[in-house]
């Protein structure tokens, strides 16, 4: 059953065509990879299953109802976490945010703050400001956040794009296990053609000017998945190898 | 603070320590006595005489009461509209030219007005120094609200906020260590703004003292007041540059390390 759906969606901003006829059901459960060349749509996309965009034409439903705003169990991950997160606000003040937000009990609040930092591997920082925790750190703090929501779906936007590659596979796999232990839906953006494979279920290609979907594949590689060997499966670089013509064809 | 204190290089203090020694020497070996000159002596003595009988107190409360009152009346008018000029492009739009043709005249230009509507007295000052510190607190509380990471903002959205909580917890913290700085700078103008209004016409104040110093031939008095004037202005600023690190140590941080 779809979760979230895209009914013949299109997205006009200024007069410029942005998306046009996104058509997607994203089941519940499931993790959605989206690649595609800078430019075509993917942000927006996410934007308009989030609730910060409105479509132009055609309609999105969460759990078979539209989409008129934000919803709390919805939550976003972004990719330029300094920007995401209070400066003023420590770790644990950060993550008090979210719930403050949906109006978490008061007494209740520094033992599910403790949680959550101890899930994301932070309890030693939880009196840190951001500028004083790594690039690595302050994206799973940003997680946490959007954890604290309880989230059934998790939007991410390029999360670890900015990210160096031993802390991106690190946090892949921590998303991943996020994901299997709580049963969210993932909706996850990035021009990263190998960590939309090893992340998703299915991957879905996108084409710029105006945005659209050129190619969807389902990916049946095992999980739990493992950085070493799933990376070297034949499926997989196959899979890697179709994406990459499939993308390298759309930016021409 | 310590480090500051530190790097305070004593050596600066030759300059200002010679002058007022070599004054002394010259005042004392020409006997040089006008209406316009008096001695580092003399200067002391009369401030001495001033802070006894109370005078100088009784000043300095009133000059520094008008400009607080003044500031704290300019800066909520400015916060007050300034906020939600930085919201609304719309209300932007709509009160630039308003806004634009009211700032340019000087503060003092409205004495005569004030006379007018309040007579002498505290509350004319008051408002004078109020209409001096609201243009700064509203052009940069406009700006500070204004330039708020728009990503914050949709963060606040994200998670549900209501437009009020999104100002109230994002938008105003987000700004204020700006709007501090406009404070600042506000703080500053007001002090101007009050000594002038007392020279010029107010009787009362440091101002008023150090005219009435001046016309009745006494340099030295006026003198005084006007290293005391210097004094109270550094410790107002020193006050406030105190509580800015104090308020906003994480987050002036930040700035920097960008």
């Amino acid at each position: 059953m779809a979760l979230i759906a895209f009914e013949k969606v299109d997205l006009t901003l200024g007069g410029r065509p942005i998306l046009a006829g996104i058509d997607v059901s994203i089941r519940k459960g499931e993790f959605l990879s989206v690649v595609g060349p800078s430019g075509c749509g993917k942000t927006s996309l996410l934007n308009l299953a989030a609730g910060l965009l409105t479509p132009s034409a055609g309609r999105i439903t969460y759990a078979g109802k539209p989409v008129t705003g934000p919803r709390q169990d919805i939550a976003i991950v972004f990719q330029d976490y300094g920007k995401a997160l209070l400066p003023w606000r420590t770790a644990s003040g950060n993550i008090a945010l979210a719930l403050e937000a949906m109006n978490y009990p008061k007494e209740k609040r520094a033992a599910r703050i403790a949680e959550l930092l101890a899930l994301i591997g932070l309890s030693r920082h939880a009196d840190k400001f951001p500028n004083q925790l790594s690039g690595g750190m302050q994206q799973r703090l940003q997680i946490a956040r959007c954890l604290a929501q309880d989230p059934s779906v998790l939007l991410m936007d390029e999360p670890f794009g900015a990210l160096d590659a031993m802390t991106r596979q690190a946090l892949q796999d921590e998303v991943l296990s996020i994901a299997a232990r709580t049963g969210a839906t993932v909706l996850f953006i990035t021009h990263d053609l190998e960590e939309a494979i090893y992340l998703g279920d299915r991957v879905i290609a996108m084409r710029p000017n105006p945005g659209r979907f050129e190619i969807s594949f389902d990916i049946d590689l095992p999980r739990p998945r493992d950085q070493l060997t799933t990376r070297e499966r034949p499926e997989f670089l196959k899979m890697r190898r179709e994406l990459f013509d499939v993308i390298k064809e759309v930016e021409h | 603070m310590s480090a500051e204190a530190k790097r305070l290089d004593w050596r600066g203090l030759v300059i200002p320590v010679g002058f007022v020694v070599g004054a002394e020497f010259a005042a004392r070996a020409t006997g040089w006595e006008s209406s316009m000159l008096a001695s580092p002596s003399g200067i002391v003595a009369a401030f001495w005489t001033v802070l006894i009988d109370g005078t100088l107190l009784h000043a300095t409360a009133a000059t520094l009461a008008t400009s607080l009152a003044g500031l704290a009346i300019g800066s909520i008018f400015g916060l007050l509209i300034g906020i939600p000029l930085g919201l609304s492009r719309t209300a932007d739009r709509l009160m630039e030219f308003s806004i634009e043709a009211f700032r340019p005249i000087p503060a003092v230009a409205l004495i005569p007005i004030a006379l007018l509507v309040f007579g002498f007295g505290f509350r004319m000052e008051i408002s004078i120094v109020a209409f001096a510190a609201f243009w700064p607190i509203l052009i940069l509380t406009r700006a500070a609200v204004a330039g708020v990471e728009p990503r914050l903002i949709q963060v606040a959205r994200a998670l549900g906020f209501g437009a009020t909580a999104r100002v109230w917890k994002i938008v105003l913290p987000a700004a204020l260590p700006r709007i501090f700085v406009a404070f600042r700078l506000a703080a500053g103008i007001a002090l101007i703004v009050a000594v002038t209004v007392e020279i010029a016409a107010n009787p009362l104040g440091l101002g008023y003292n150090m005219i009435l110093a001046q016309q009745t031939l006494r340099p030295e008095l006026m003198l005084a007041l006007l290293v005391w004037l210097g004094v109270v202005g550094w410790a107002f600023n020193h006050i406030l540059l105190w509580s800015q690190k104090r308020l906003f140590g994480p987050a002036a941080m930040i700035r920097i390390e960008r």
